[in-house]
């Protein structure tokens, strides 16, 4: 998000989904999308039927690859390469839109120069995509008319993720393909409200609708409207500490208490051994969910919430869509809606300002506060259909973003550099471990491996390997290996499949006792803060193996 | 008989397809996909067809629950929400504001996550607000 937000201004999908369909060029990068994200997937595929070309570009032969009309390999980690490589070629052959560029933007000279050191002979050295198909998905994406880019964690979930989606606005607005219809570069979120979380001020930095928290006239609109008590000296003013930050500190012990929203962190995050100590490490942990969770049982207080089908209230999907949802039966027995809990705790803690009557209330606040949201409210949202920024009752809401201008005024170019994975493999863990999701299951599992017919689909963890280093390994299909990396070690069963290539296993994470995020490490993107899931180096063995341990 | 259907959003993906959910006498039927939704346009994967099923487990938690030693034991709303607002009050002032930390959800709605970073920053005064979308 924060690459987009650099280049652009704004973090979000800057196209509707619907949109994808008036593509002539979709480039797929990052986005195993007809398994996370099914029904944009299959949009994909309608407008590649339509006419549209479509390119996918991924270390995995994903199921889109099967379809693409151009597949290309790329080693995990050398996104900005490829990416560099593309530019270079478009410059080179003068495909570049030079009145977008100059009309709208800053920075391309230094882009250029940058662009230049990326030959396509350097580019298949680095990335492994041949220069004759670096070349011709230059041509597609530079030559259509409108050409979008989709992409999903495989571009984030690096230690270069924000050079990475960077690289990705570059291309965009190279071609000039940002601020119309059918093109943009279109982040999905993995979870049905991760663009509400991130709109309503979940994020240490800003407040709701991404106002800053170190401004001090955002800072004075929030306390008046929020009647902050005068022994509070008014809101905090620093910006706080991003998840993985806040489990380091629950490590160092600098952080005492934490409060979990219906997340599983101990599932979820990089290195959860790492993640299992640090919360243990806590004074007093509440976690509220609808599940006794991997890390609701290390809490001291656990509060029982709402599900979906429980709840009233508003999500945000991910192409900024702001939609209803409606409560059709009662919680069980005692659990709540989660609304309640909240403001219950708050009030309780003194707080000021949490009685409501209804979700609704609680939005027309929010909006209030909230200048992309300003014009959106429950009885509009009954029949119209509202993407934000919505700022007025009369403001129809916004299908793409940038229109006449970016949200920051001018696009900014970054000339960005490629740099390695923090840990490649050797000797010792000679295998790229790149972890996922699959169809059947959804983030940790906590919901789906509780519904019989996705369970019955996909009930264990695997781990995929390519025919060759099977062979090598004398495993089969449906054997069980040691995968063992710096941090942590399991066992786990083999899918032998050459949607992976030689040197690259995957491990989807959804599965608690074969948890691919034992594995992972902690490397941070210094900017996003997003933790490096999509690359680490690992072994794998043979059969159980006692005595294979981490150092 | 009392039947009825709700116009809602999947719980899972951030695709966001739209859904009825049936009711039929208090019963949580299977999703119907909108027909009309301009997203998924009358369709769901497999995740969507199957929605309802976790909202029936058994494994649901129906009561607030406080440790004690190693057990997690059954406990009234008033003693939970008592001990949360008593230790972390008792947290912020010995070890300030800071001390305390908050993950809102991507499984919760707007509303909800406004609601906790709202209260992480004017009750408690702490910026440590963040969710799992990094990841
Ligand atoms: S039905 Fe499938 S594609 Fe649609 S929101 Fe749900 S999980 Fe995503």
């Amino acid at each position: 998000m924060a690459g987009l937000v650099t280049a652009f201004g704004s973090g979000a999908m800057t196209n509707s989904v619907p949109e994808i369909e008036e593509a002539d060029c979709i480039l797929v990068t990052g986005s195993n999308t007809s398994e996370n994200h099914p029904l944009i997937g299959a949009r994909i595929l309608r407008a590649q039927r339509k006419g549209a070309k479509l390119v996918v570009v991924d270390p995995r032969h994903i199921h889109l690859a099967q379809f693409a009309d151009i597949y290309a390999r790329s080693r995990p980690g050398t996104d900005v390469a490829w990416v560099n490589g593309l530019m270079h070629i478009i410059l080179t052959e003068g495909w570049e839109d030079r009145e977008f560029i100059a009309a709208r933007t800053d920075g391309f000279e230094r882009l250029k120069e940058k662009v230049a050191e990326y030959s396509p002979e350097r580019v298949e050295a680095i990335t492994g995509i041949k220069q004759g198909q670096l070349r011709e998905i230059a041509r597609l994406y530079a030559g259509a008319e409108r050409a979008s880019i989709v992409y999903a964690m495989g571009i984030t979930q690096h230690t270069t993720g924000t050079d990475n989606v960077l690289s990705l606005a570059n291309l965009a607005m190279l071609t000039g393909n940002v601020g119309k219809r059918g093109t943009g570069v279109n982040p999905l979120r993995g979870q049905n409200n991760v663009q509400g979380a991130c709109d309503v001020g979940g994020l240490p930095n800003v407040f709701p609708g991404y106002q800053q928290v170190t401004d001090p006239k955002v800072r004075e609109k929030f306390e008046q409207a929020w009647e902050i008590k005068p022994e509070f000296k008014g809101l905090p003013q620093e910006p706080g500490l991003t998840l993985v930050e806040m489990m380091n500190a629950c490590a160092e012990g600098t952080l005492k208490s934490m409060f979990i929203l219906a997340e599983n962190p101990v599932l979820s995050d990089p290195d959860v051994n790492h993640v299992r100590e640090a919360l243990q490490n806590l004074k007093f942990l509440v976690v509220q969910d609808i599940f006794l969770t991997e890390t609701a049982e290390l809490a001291d207080v656990v509060l029982p919430g709402s599900s979906f089908a429980e709840r009233d209230g508003t999500v945000t999907s991910t192409d900024r869509s702001v939609q209803r949802m409606r409560k059709a039966v009662e919680p069980p027995g005692g659990a709540l809606p989660d609304w309640e809990i909240i403001c219950q705790v708050a009030k309780r803690c003194g707080g000021n300002g949490f009685e409501y009557d209804s979700p609704e209330e609680v939005f027309a606040e929010m909006a209030h506060l909230t200048p992309i949201y300003g014009g959106i409210n429950y009885s509009r949202l009954e029949n119209e259909w509202l993407r934000w920024p919505c700022s007025s009752p009369e403001d129809l809401g916004t299908e793409f973003l940038h229109h006449d201008q970016f949200a920051k005024g001018r696009g900014l170019f970054t000339a960005v550099e490629y740099r390695e994975p923090v840990e490649l493999p050797d000797e010792q863990y000679p295998f790229m471990l790149t972890t996922g999701r699959q169809i059947f299951h959804y983030h940790t599992g906590t919901m789906t491996r509780r519904s019989p017919s996705l369970a019955r689909e996909v009930e264990q963890g695997f781990i995929e390997l390519s025919p060759y280093d099977a062979l090598q390994l004398g495993v089969q299909d449906g054997e069980k290996v040691t995968v063992a990396s710096r941090r942590g070690v399991i066992e786990i069963k083999v899918k032998v499949t050459s949607t992976v290539s030689r040197g690259l296993v995957f491990i989807p994470f959804h599965f608690a006792e074969s948890a691919a995020n034992v594995l992972t490490h902690r490397a941070l993107d210094p900017v996003a803060k997003i933790p490096e899931f999509k690359v680490c180096a690992v072994s794998v063995s043979r059969g159980p193996q006692p005595d294979v341990r981490c150092d | 008989m009392n039947y009825k259907t709700v116009l809602t959003v999947c719980p899972y993906c951030g695709c966001g397809c739209g859904m009825y959910l049936p009711v039929l006498d208090g019963q949580l039927g299977q999703p119907i996909p909108d027909k009309t939704h301009p997203l998924s346009e009358g369709r769901l994967c497999i995740k969507g067809w199957a929605a309802s099923e976790h909202v029936v487990s058994p494994d649901r938690l129906t009561q607030p629950l406080v440790r004690t030693g190693d057990d997690l034991k059954q406990a009234t709303w008033d003693e939970a929400l008592d001990l949360v607002a008593s230790r972390l009050m008792t947290l912020r002032d010995r070890h300030g504001p800071d001390s305390l930390a908050f993950l809102c959800s991507a499984k919760c709605t707007n509303e909800e996550n406004y609601l906790l970073q709202k209260f992480a920053r004017t009750t408690v005064g702490t910026n440590n607000v963040d969710h799992c979308a990094r990841l």
